[in-house]
């Protein structure tokens, strides 16, 4: 109460006498109208990729979803390449990055005994706070060389000449780079987003639930499949998508490891390049309708990501945290 | 669960009791085991990669810390020696801009959400719209502050570097902002309003006052998330090798630029600078992190 009281003492007369002061609506259409500032920012950012791009989708049309031509010599530019790599680095991330957290956060609330709970939670969220350039560094001088070492080489020695998987698995040179590369940094970076959502979901459960499954007897594994899964399901998709929207869009740590490939390939180990890493490269030394082609390319990203992150939040529904 | 029941005893062997587990089937005690097994692992993988970070950027940073890299400006190419000061500063700098503009407008629009818009349909659109700004691409704003600021100016400026992290910034202060504020019980506003204060007094003398330290931890969390920020700055305020002009016209150097160009480069001594840049980089906002983390906690 004592704030309250302060705040009394502070009061000018002329403020108490009358109540409704010019500054009263002053503050309130001030705060009014820093909120809609965030709605007019979004539709700038719409706008602004819809105009930056127009050029571009107006000159190659719907061909420049499917083109795969990336030629600054002749202006010729379609944006398959990069969509595709876009989607693969994302679903390979979720693919490793989903089961990940999951089992952290199943790890956090029903196993780790108390003194563990916190500094692992501390540990994962601060997996967050690591820049994304961080993550490009550790990825190009740490993980690539031994990827490359362990993972392609003896993979590639195996899988040659094999169908299908002698496509999809083999890398013509070795470097460690590649689709497959990208979409396991982007795995670790999703983690700590979905695996502390997942968390704060499977902790708002009501303890009760848990309690009377295992008192007719059920396994751990039992009660998170048939009790905690299905209560939480919906928001842990919607904390999936919002992982999806992030590994979509994410930029340095994907630039340094996916190779920068403007062709396609096959091979999930050979060199790629997803939408923000060819923006990323090329953005700068861009000029005309190449620049207005880059620009198309984000509009798509923008579109797709938006997309997905509306899904997400009607799903998730406003955890306690982001 | 698992623990075995008591045991028939040898006295009277009239009927075995079998031990509890074996009613417990093989496959789902192996489900079971797996489960725990995994998350186990899982866990322990994702905290052993940022204790591999970690431990990457210490042994490669430390090395190659020197007083040159707080003393000395970033050297050209093929040119020995050279530090980051310019660099650092420069993140500072880009870093301040994005808090001072993102700040007031964060708070005054979380303000609005919390004590005015509350349960209406445009404060729920408001809420809606800035959880996906939270989560936008963070090049898709360096592309939109360059089309806004860079383009029509006529080149980069770090004041296009600024505006591209406060807009990073300003969804992450918005929504701590208005959870902080909806932490604060009614009975305090009403006691303000008692009094005969304003709607405007009350909050600012007392609902800001009340959640003080929760508003600065997420004025804390926003500047660790902008501080680490390379992609938006790539096409807004670029990055140069110089002391960059005092009306921040032109590219001004910036910690995350200066490491994404040094890290690849063929120089050794630019190659060293990225490592040094990294540590001090990564340290800097996980101890920020750190810190509010403490804040909360203790104001909780």
């Amino acid at each position: 109460m004592s704030t309250a009281d302060d705040a009394g003492a502070r009061m000018s007369r002329a403020q108490r006498i009358k109540p409704s002061s010019g500054s009263d609506k002053l503050f309130e259409l001030a705060s009014r109208s820093a909120a809609y500032f965030v709605l007019i920012l979004l539709a700038g950012i719409m706008i602004s990729m819809v105009i930056g791009g127009w050029p571009a989708f107006r000159e190659f049309g719907p061909g420049f979803l499917t083109s795969s031509v990336w030629d600054t010599q002749s202006e010729q530019y379609g944006a398959w390449p990069a969509i595709v790599g876009t989607l693969t680095t994302a679903l390979i991330a979720m693919v490793v990055g989903v089961p990940l957290s999951l089992g952290i956060a199943i790890f956090l609330t029903q196993l780790a005994p108390g003194w563990m709970k916190k500094p692992v939670s501390t540990a994962v969220e601060l997996l967050a706070a690591v820049p994304s350039i961080i993550y490009g560094m550790w990825g190009l001088f740490v993980f690539v060389p031994l990827f490359a070492a362990f993972v392609q080489i003896p993979v590639s020695s195996l899988t040659e000449g094999l169908p299908i998987v002698g496509t999809i698995l083999y890398a013509r040179s070795p470097s460690g780079l590649g689709i497959l590369t990208a979409g396991l940094i982007l795995a670790f970076m999703i983690v700590p987003f979905i695996a502390s959502i997942t968390r704060d979901m499977l902790e708002q459960i009501p303890t009760v639930l848990r309690e009377s499954a295992y008192g007719i007897g059920c396994t751990t594994w039992e009660v998170v499949r048939y009790v905690l899964l299905p209560q939480a399901g919906v928001s842990i998709i919607g904390a999936t998508m919002l992982g999806l929207g992030r590994a979509l869009g994410e930029t340095m740590a994907v630039t340094f490891v996916v190779g920068n490939a403007n062709r396609l390939s096959a091979s999930i180990f050979d060199p790629g390049s997803t939408i923000a890493s060819r923006v990323a490269n090329e953005f700068n030394e861009a000029l005309g309708m190449q620049m207005s082609a880059l620009i198309a390319l984000g509009c798509i990203l923008f579109f797709v990501t938006f997309a997905v992150l509306v899904c997400a939040r009607l799903l998730v529904a406003r955890v306690g945290k982001i | 669960m698992t623990a075995a029941a008591p045991t028939a005893s040898a006295a009277a062997p009239l009927y075995v009791v079998k031990p509890f587990v074996s009613r417990v089937s093989a496959a789902r005690r192996a489900r079971d085991k797996a489960l725990k097994v995994l998350s186990v692992v899982f866990t322990g993988l994702g905290v052993f990669v940022l204790f591999w970070i970690l431990g990457m950027l210490l042994v490669k940073g430390v090395s190659a810390l020197s007083v040159d890299v707080f003393t000395k400006i970033t050297p050209g190419p093929g040119t020995a020696g050279g530090g980051l000061a310019n660099a650092i500063v420069g993140s500072i700098l880009l870093t301040a801009i994005g808090m001072l503009i993102a700040t007031p407008i964060g708070v005054l629009a979380g303000t609005y959400l919390a004590e005015y818009g509350k349960a209406s349909k445009a404060a729920d659109l408001v809420r809606f719209i800035n959880d996906i700004l939270l989560s936008a691409p963070s090049i898709l704003i360096g592309l939109f502050v360059y089309t806004l600021l860079v383009l029509p100016f006529g080149g980069y400026s770090g004041w296009a570097g600024g505006v591209a992290l406060a807009i990073i910034a300003l969804p992450v202060i918005v929504r701590t902002t208005e959870d902080m504020l909806r932490l604060v019980p009614g009975q305090l506003r009403e006691a303000g309003a008692a009094l005969g204060a304003p709607p405007s007094i009350v909050i600012r003398h007392v609902t800001w006052r009340a959640a003080r330290s929760g508003m600065i931890t997420g004025v804390l969390l926003a500047m660790a998330r902008i501080a680490g920020e390379t992609a938006p700055l790539l096409f807004t305020a670029l990055n140069n090798n110089f002391w960059f002009s005092p009306t921040l016209v032109g590219g001004v150097s910036n910690l995350p630029v200066t490491i994404y160009q040094f890290a690849s480069a063929p120089y050794d001594n630019w190659q060293a600078l990225a490592w040094a840049g990294s540590l001090i980089i990564t340290f800097a906002i996980l101890g920020l992190s750190v810190a509010t983390r403490f804040i909360l906690s203790k104001g909780n």
